[in-house]
């Protein structure tokens, strides 16, 4: 089974996701296609608070699915300026739109050079294969 | 062998309506308000209105749609759900048992000889130099053992912040050590399914407070280098801390306290067949060596020239509930083991080993880890949750699935010393009959049951925790 592994964002060998906009040094992230289909369905998402610090490979929220728990870890640093309310209430979202209406966080003064660190997108596909 | 529960053919059989459902009266209230503000105060009620047999019928009917120990086997792996014997319910609801915990001891020196004499067995079991009681359920046990060894470390002027956890270990263990204030430090397993010696000196240090452990292992396998582990974590100053849910495989054989452990938990549930707590009462006593001895929960038991009295330990970390724990739970604990004697538990505990091991032989799954004692985790070819929904439409209850993690898509058996050759054939009939089957029967599971396939995910998405939360007509 192939899923989709956008070539618009970079990622995190643990399946997280993060859309970078080099101008305003901000970054949108998510998790990835393959990560929701491997936690199947997603039924409570935590996630940090506006104003936040969030710090790269390390834990900044939990997402809950029937089969596990699993630790969210930020693919950069940077502050977070926005958090999608939506997935609190229909965490769903995870799951059929991980790229989409599915994200998670929105950073910003992110340090550009951390996206050394990320995969492309056929470096990841490669790893999900 | 017939499997089937004929009672359910139809979505009609199928539907058991809420008491509110059935039929519902809204009553006027004019009471005093007592001063509450208007949010918090009603004037109407909405209540279920039924004759008495149609509630009494209501809960039988409950009943049939649920699968309990006296339905049939519950091999649930890690769970030990042991039948628990009748007699024990008779002890407990003798009219002795029935005393107010303010009493003075000298009133009620009965009551306090058997708590007393529950410790003694208790320690003589798990090889530990004093006993409490009082902890409230196995969990709350750890807790307590934890603080226990936390009070030590701090007494010999220690600031030790770690607990090391194996990652096979219980869920409530992690639970205890960061609920005491410690950072959990997880030990990955070995290739054997055991603790791995060369991961554990590397894990242990300066700051290590204790070592939390089960033997057997949730594998059911014993931690054969049990000595070493010991002699690792008490050279560098930690303490050994024992899971006590395994206690059913060693029972007349080994005990902790030989094997170098220095403060446990005993789950009675488990091991002395009390009832499940299932968040009731339940109890979890907390055994430990002389030199922790101070530091456990009051009160305590004693025993002097003129009877039986309560005493506060000389450092105790205070009640961790209130009076002696759950005392008519204390007494089946004490029933089980008077009745049982030396033999007897060590007799249950041989059989508990003996029925795990049959029950491996006869099933056609794989199980990779071995020789396991009371429980043995086979590996489902397909998804374990999916198998053991299927197991339902067998007249069995399934073992634990996915757990432990070192084995894939788990299942984690434990007959218990309760079941008979005959019952495990059956179980050991259900597993082989699922194995065999198509995934798509498998997925579609199950069909012979009171409750067909379950939305897990709206479930957990949307709850509806109260009949309240839920829309119907009333007269």
């Amino acid at each position: 089974m192939s899923f989709e592994v956008p070539e618009d964002k970079q990622y995190l060998e643990t399946h997280e996701w993060a859309q970078i906009d080099t101008d305003a040094n901000t970054a949108r992230i998510g998790i990835s296609a393959f990560a929701q289909d491997e936690l199947g369905d997603i039924v409570f998402v935590e996630l940090p608070a506006v104003g936040d610090e969030i710090e790269q490979n390390t834990e900044f929220g939990v997402v809950e699915s029937i089969k596990a728990v699993s630790d969210l870890y930020a693919p950069l640093s940077g502050t977070v300026s926005a958090v999608n309310e939506l997935v609190f209430d229909t965490p769903e979202l995870l799951n059929e739109e991980p790229y989409g209406d599915g994200w998670l966080l929105e950073i910003e003064s992110i340090d550009t050079d951390e996206t050394d660190a990320l995969l492309e997108a056929d470096a990841y596909e490669q790893q999900i294969e | 062998m017939k499997f089937d529960q004929a009672r359910w053919i139809t979505d009609e059989d199928r539907y058991e309506p809420l008491l509110a459902e059935k039929r519902s009266k809204t009553v006027s209230v004019d009471a005093d308000d007592a001063g509450l503000p208007d949010e918090l105060t009603r004037d109407e009620l909405t209540l279920p209105s039924l004759s008495e047999p149609e509630l009494a019928r209501h809960y039988t009917r409950l009943s049939e749609m649920t699968y309990g120990i006296e339905n049939g086997p519950f091999p649930l792996g890690s769970c030990t759900m042991k039948y628990n014997p009748s007699f024990t319910e008779d002890v407990a609801a003798l009219d002795a048992g029935q005393v107010h915990p303010d009493r003075p001891a000298e009133s009620i020196q009965g009551t306090l000889e058997v708590l007393f004499r529950l410790q003694e067995y208790l320690g003589r079991i798990g090889g530990m130099d004093a006993v409490t009681l009082q902890p409230p359920a196995g969990a709350a046990g750890e807790f307590a053992g934890i603080l226990v060894a936390k009070a030590y470390h701090e007494a010999n002027g220690e600031d030790r912040t770690e607990v090391i956890v194996p990652d096979s270990a219980h869920g409530t263990n992690f639970a205890s050590g960061a609920l005491a204030g410690f950072d959990v430090v997880t030990l990955p397993g070995g290739s054997d399914g055991r603790v791995d010696c060369e991961a554990l000196e590397n894990a242990v240090g300066e700051d290590t407070a204790a070592l939390m452990l089960t033997n057997p292992n949730t594998l059911g396998l014993f931690e054969r280098n049990i000595t070493e582990i010991a002699d690792i974590v008490h050279d560098a100053g930690g303490l050994l801390y024992y899971d006590g849910a395994n206690l059913n495989a060693l029972l007349g054989r080994v005990r902790p306290g030989d094997m170098g452990f220095d403060v446990m938990h005993y789950n009675v549930h488990k091991t002395f067949a009390t009832p499940h707590g299932g968040g009731g009462p339940g109890a979890g006593p907390v055994g430990v060596g002389n030199e922790l001895a101070e530091f456990l929960p009051e009160p305590r038991v004693r025993k002097t020239d003129d009877g039986y009295e309560l005493f506060t330990p000389e450092s105790s970390i205070g009640k961790v509930h209130g009076y002696h724990g759950n005392w008519l739970v204390l007494v089946k604990a004490f029933a089980y083991i008077a009745r049982l004697g030396d033999a007897g538990l060590t007799d249950a505990s041989a059989k508990a080993v003996l029925n795990a091991n049959y029950l491996a032989s006869q099933i056609e799954y794989d199980v990779p880890f071995e020789p396991f004692h009371h429980e043995f985790v086979a590996s489902a070819d397909a998804d374990a949750a999916d198998v053991a929904k299927r197991m339902l439409d067998f007249g069995v209850h399934p073992p634990t699935t996915k757990w432990p993690e070192a084995v894939e898509e788990a299942l984690m058996a434990e007959p218990t010393e309760i079941e008979t050759k005959r019952s495990l054939d059956q179980l050991a009939e259900a597993f082989n009959a699922v194995a065999n089957e198509s995934q798509e029967t498998v997925e579609d599971a199950p069909n012979r049951t009171a409750v067909k396939r379950i939305d897990q995910a709206t479930a957990a998405r949307n709850p509806r925790l109260s009949w309240q939360a839920l829309e119907f007509e009333t007269e």
